[in-house]
């Protein structure tokens, strides 16, 4: 028995309708992630990339198809695997005023995370932490903000982490950093997860597999190494560019059709 | 980790502890934070007191009345600041932006309207008791007076303010800032109608009955019969009771449907305007 996607969307769909006017978020995409898999989410603004997370996580309802997680269909069956899960972006903060102790205390106890405090002093060491908890997350760096957003999305050992531009507003060295991090958290613990950025450096180095976004479509969806080699270009960059300006043989989501025949 | 539950209406009390935990953490460490709530209502007790007061050396009906005005603020307030206390430590998710990461946790709505209910009554505590104590030390207005009496105001008002705060709540999650006015200005519709410090006989007749369904009312005649007539009117605490227990069936099905709407047009994850 094939085994169950830790992340599926079948003819996810979400039109947003605003004083009469329908705009087409996401148009009925389709995939399956396998557990343990990295997938990164490509695509320009306004592609559809948080919308499609933000039904994944059951934070947006859709207007038609199913966005499942671990078999559960979201957002209805979201209390079966919210606890499984966890998310991390900049655009959602934490509480400025509490302290990073004191957040990751909340959340700690929000997930039932046990062995709490050894859990918070352990993620904090692994996260370079330890001498922060006791300051006020509004006090940090967008730096080290980042990496307490990090130590919460971690805090519950997710089995399916979604990641939201994960490294936006980071020097180099500190993204670098994140990413050594989330390559260390999937192979220890066979964590499936999707990475929705803009950094084609950040996706060809984490992911496994790749999904390119236009306009709430799915253009293109292959391995990295398979999508440099059907583009014929060196990088992501410039397959993301071909696909983003419809140039090139699989411009226009020919390859996509070509892959779900 | 807990074992997952389907049921949007399970309650954990470990999940309703770490939100409070979140605002006590919240009011620890913002003395202007806790200041406010004992500011206002301490300039509402002394401005209606001093008036009660100047209003007692001039007139027989207000000697005999004494601490009318002033139960009627400490009672108002009560109903006021356990609203605010609600909407608030609401509004402090959107002001931080965390909405999104409450409502992807495992915190059902119904724990979030839990620890809002419970940090309402904190906030009421640090507000309300010192501000009852003034009243004993400056006008000799001791509201603990009113013994079972005041348990039953209490409750019915604590009820009304829960349920206006919830509704308040779910319009803003699901319209975001713009909707945060309301929190602040919404109890004032229903002062005039409440009858807080005049009985809801002068009103017109026709208001009278829109007075007569909104359970603060029945609150503050049973306050003035206490004070004017000591007399325990059970029958209006009962009547005020069965009210709350509509309104607020009615708040919390309102406040599942804005969440539900906010669900569908994606409010959850932009709170700002």
């Amino acid at each position: 028995m094939p085994a169950i996607p830790a992340i599926e969307a079948e003819n996810l769909t979400k039109v947003y309708t605003s004083k009469g006017k329908a705009t087409v978020a996401v148009d009925a995409i389709s995939f399956a992630l396998a557990p343990g898999t990295v997938t990164g989410l490509l695509g320009g603004n306004g592609a559809g990339k948080t919308t499609t997370i933000a039904m994944i996580l059951g934070l947006v309802e859709p207007t038609s198809g199913h966005a499942r997680v671990m078999g559960a269909d979201m957002p209805h069956e979201r209390y079966r695997v919210l606890h499984r899960m966890n998310f991390e972006s900049p655009y959602v903060d934490m509480p400025n005023r509490l302290t990073v102790e004191q957040n990751l205390t909340v959340f700690g106890r929000l997930y039932a995370v046990e062995d709490l405090r050894e859990r918070i002093v352990a993620i904090a060491k692994q996260l370079e932490l330890s001498d922060l908890l006791d300051r006020p997350n509004g006090k940090l760096s967008a730096g080290q903000k980042t990496r307490v957003s990090l130590a919460k999305a971690l805090l519950n050992r997710p089995d399916v982490l979604l990641l939201d531009e994960p490294t936006a507003s980071l020097d180099p060295d500190t993204a670098d950093w994140v990413r050594s991090h989330l390559e260390r958290y999937r192979a220890e613990q066979n964590a499936t997860i999707l990475l929705a950025s803009h950094n084609m450096a950040e996706v060809e180095r984490l992911c496994d597999r790749v999904i390119i976004m236009k306009r709430g479509k799915i253009e293109d969806d292959a391995a990295p190494g398979v999508l440099l080699a059907r583009y014929g270009r060196d990088n992501l960059e410039d397959v993301f560019l071909d696909v983003a300006r419809g140039r090139g043989e699989f411009g226009r989501g020919e390859a996509a059709r070509e892959a779900a025949q | 980790m807990s074992g997952p539950s389907t049921s949007a209406l399970a309650l954990s009390p470990h999940r309703v502890y770490a939100m409070v935990l979140r605002y006590i953490y919240l009011l620890r460490s913002s003395w202007t934070r806790v200041l406010d709530l004992i500011y206002w209502p301490a300039i509402q007790l002394f401005v209606w007191g001093f008036l009660q007061h100047y209003l007692a050396l001039n007139s027989g009906f207000f000697a005999r009345a004494a601490g009318m005005f002033i139960g009627a603020v400490l009672l108002w307030d009560i109903l006021f600041r356990g609203q605010l206390g609600f909407s608030v430590s609401f509004l402090e998710e959107m002001w931080s932006r965390n909405l999104a990461n409450l409502m992807f946790s495992p915190l059902r709505p119904i724990e979030f309207v839990a620890a809002l209910m419970v940090m309402s009554i904190v906030r009421l505590a640090i507000g309300m008791i010192p501000v009852t104590i003034l009243a004993i030390v400056f006008f000799g207005f001791n509201l603990y007076g009113f013994g079972f009496a005041l348990a039953a105001f209490f409750l019915n008002l604590l009820l009304t303010s829960w349920a206006v705060g919830i509704v308040v709540s779910g319009v803003v999650m699901r319209n975001g800032m713009g909707a945060e006015t309301l929190a602040w200005t919404i109890m004032f519709i229903i002062m005039p109608l409440a009858c807080v410090y005049y009985p809801v006989s002068v009103l017109p007749a026709w208001l009278q009955w829109i007075s007569w369904a909104l359970p603060p009312t029945y609150v503050f005649e049973g306050m003035r019969a206490l004070v004017l007539d000591q007399t325990f009117r059970a029958d209006l605490m009962i009547t005020a009771f069965a009210l709350n227990l509509v309104y607020f069936a009615i708040a919390v099905t309102v406040f599942l449907a804005l969440l539900r709407s906010a669900r569908r047009i994606g409010s959850l994850l932009q709170s700002g305007e």
